[in-house]
């Protein structure tokens, strides 16, 4: 069976990579959550140029591997006088990978409120800003969570994408730790558990927030 | 209440699928064990009933295994001592397949039965004399540093605290260095050409790994230069799984034969230009 002599001896390791990868996808959730909002407003406010960016962020980072847009920041970047640390370059990658997603998900949930409500709205009076603060807005969250603790949940699994550029987070240790011993199985198993501890309770709590928001119906 | 059992339930099966998981893990690890000791009595007859001898070496590290992009084909000192070898203990050096290993994979593909024998610059240890048994030294190598021309590193004795020391996964080097420049920071990646990619991006100040590497690396962008000299001794050994007594013997009786008839050193001189 498991060969828990492996997750004794390397027990700092392991909780060096646990806190690296929670912290990069709590920075990573933070921010792709704030950006993804705003390229979301971007794509659906109702001024061209506004729309093209959007439109022009979401095809680019959603269409490309993640794996790319780290290794472009990572050797990239440097050649531009700009350089980033691995762990940094994987924040902001993950950042900028997941925000596309992101507002993709806030797009749709904002655009499945049927254009009767808009439209009763404003001609009520309300400005488009008002429009979107008080009745849009409070209904495409319900519809918007699911997807987006989808996508949270994909963020913290490929934050192991980092080994790549050594940002020390839980599936380097891994790597370096299974390089060592060559118990390379039950090391991944080890890595495994670590990743549940983290996305479990975030799947529950994404279940919890979308129960408690039905309810409100 | 209700709510709360759900995510009872939720816990418990996930607990569950982890440890099923496991058992599997476990029962493949038994039965990779048996093959491998029903193997071990006939490692060399195995190898001659198949007619030919599966490498595993390396396809990212230049003069030693590197693809050639224009034939597909592996080349290098590895991949050509091995084509000699086969054709010493088979009589035809056709008989050969390379597959393509890194230092991470190469010990678990020999335990699977992916591959018969690891020719993959890889440096004979203790610690791997225990997963897997090794030939005679093939090649000397040593470990040494790779800066950008002009560096203030000029030794080991130069690594501080500041210094970011860039090395590859799995190889020894990595744990020398720790040894050697315990102040250091060691950054490691997945392959030489990512390591040495790092390198040329700035994202650490020297690399290490065997001179023998280094040098082909070296030879790619004249921007960089060995310091230092070796530190330590690497000598490569070709691997095989644990108890292939008469494999090794065969193996080690080839070496010893190109060693004596000049072909050794003529491959040795077509790859390694110091």
């Amino acid at each position: 069976m498991l060969d828990f002599t492996i997750l004794t001896d390397n027990m700092g390791m392991f909780l060096e990579g646990f806190k690296n990868t929670l912290i990069v996808s709590l920075l990573a959730l933070i921010g792709s959550f704030i950006l993804g909002t705003l390229i979301a407003v971007f794509r659906i406010a109702p001024i061209k140029p506004l729309n093209w960016i959007g439109t022009i962020y979401v095809e680019f980072f959603r269409n490309i591997p993640l794996l790319i847009i780290l290794f472009f920041i990572f050797i990239g970047l440097p050649v531009l006088g700009i350089r980033f640390s691995g762990f940094q370059a994987g924040t902001i990658a993950l950042t900028v990978y997941t925000a596309a997603f992101i507002a993709e998900a806030i797009r749709a949930g904002v655009l499945s409120v049927h254009k009767g409500q808009t439209e009763a709205a404003r001609s009520s009076g309300l400005t488009y800003i008002q429009t979107m603060r008080y009745i849009i807005l409070p209904q495409a969250i319900k519809i918007v969570i699911p997807p987006l603790g989808n996508q949270f949940l994909n963020l913290v699994k490929n934050s192991s994408i980092l080994t790549i550029v050594a940002a020390g987070e839980l599936m380097y240790q891994g790597d370096l730790i299974s390089s060592r011993t060559f118990v390379t199985f039950d090391v991944y198993i080890f890595i495994a558990l670590f990743y549940l501890i983290i996305t479990l309770p975030l799947s529950y709590g994404i279940n919890r927030l979308e129960k408690s928001l039905a309810k409100s119906n | 209440m209700f709510k709360n059992r759900k995510f009872l339930m939720f816990m418990l099966l996930s607990v569950l699928s982890v440890l099923v998981l496991a058992a599997c893990g476990g029962g493949d690890k038994e039965s990779k064990d048996k093959d491998s000791g029903a193997k071990s009595k006939s490692s060399l007859e195995t190898i001659k009933a198949n007619d030919k001898i599966v490498w595993g070496v390396k396809n990212d590290t230049k003069l030693f295994g590197l693809k050639n992009p224009s034939t597909g084909e592996i080349e290098g000192f590895d991949v050509d001592i091995a084509k000699e070898l086969t054709k010493i203990i088979l009589g035809d050096e056709t008989k050969v397949e390379f597959k393509e290993v890194t230092s991470k994979t190469r010990i678990p593909m020999l335990n699977n039965g992916d591959i018969d024998s690891i020719i993959a610059t890889m440096t004979i240890s203790k610690e791997r004399r225990k997963e897997v048994d090794f030939t005679d030294v093939y090649f000397e190598a040593g470990q040494s540093l790779l800066v950008k021309k002009g560096s203030k590193i000029k030794s080991i004795d130069d690594l501080d605290s500041k210094t970011k020391v860039i090395a590859v996964k799995g190889s020894t080097s990595a744990i020398n260095i720790r040894e050697k420049a315990p102040d250091a920071q060691v950054l490691e990646f997945e392959n030489y050409a990512e390591a040495f990619t790092a390198l040329k991006a700035g994202q650490g100040d020297v690399l290490t790994t065997d001179d023998s590497i280094l040098y082909g690396m070296a030879s790619q962008d004249n921007n960089f230069e060995l310091v230092g000299g070796k530190f330590t001794e690497e000598p490569y050994g070709i691997a095989m799984k644990k108890g292939s007594d008469d494999f090794v013997k065969a193996v080690n009786d080839a070496l010893a034969e190109l060693k004596s008839n000049g072909k050794y050193n003529e491959i040795h001189d077509k790859w390694i230009k110091k």
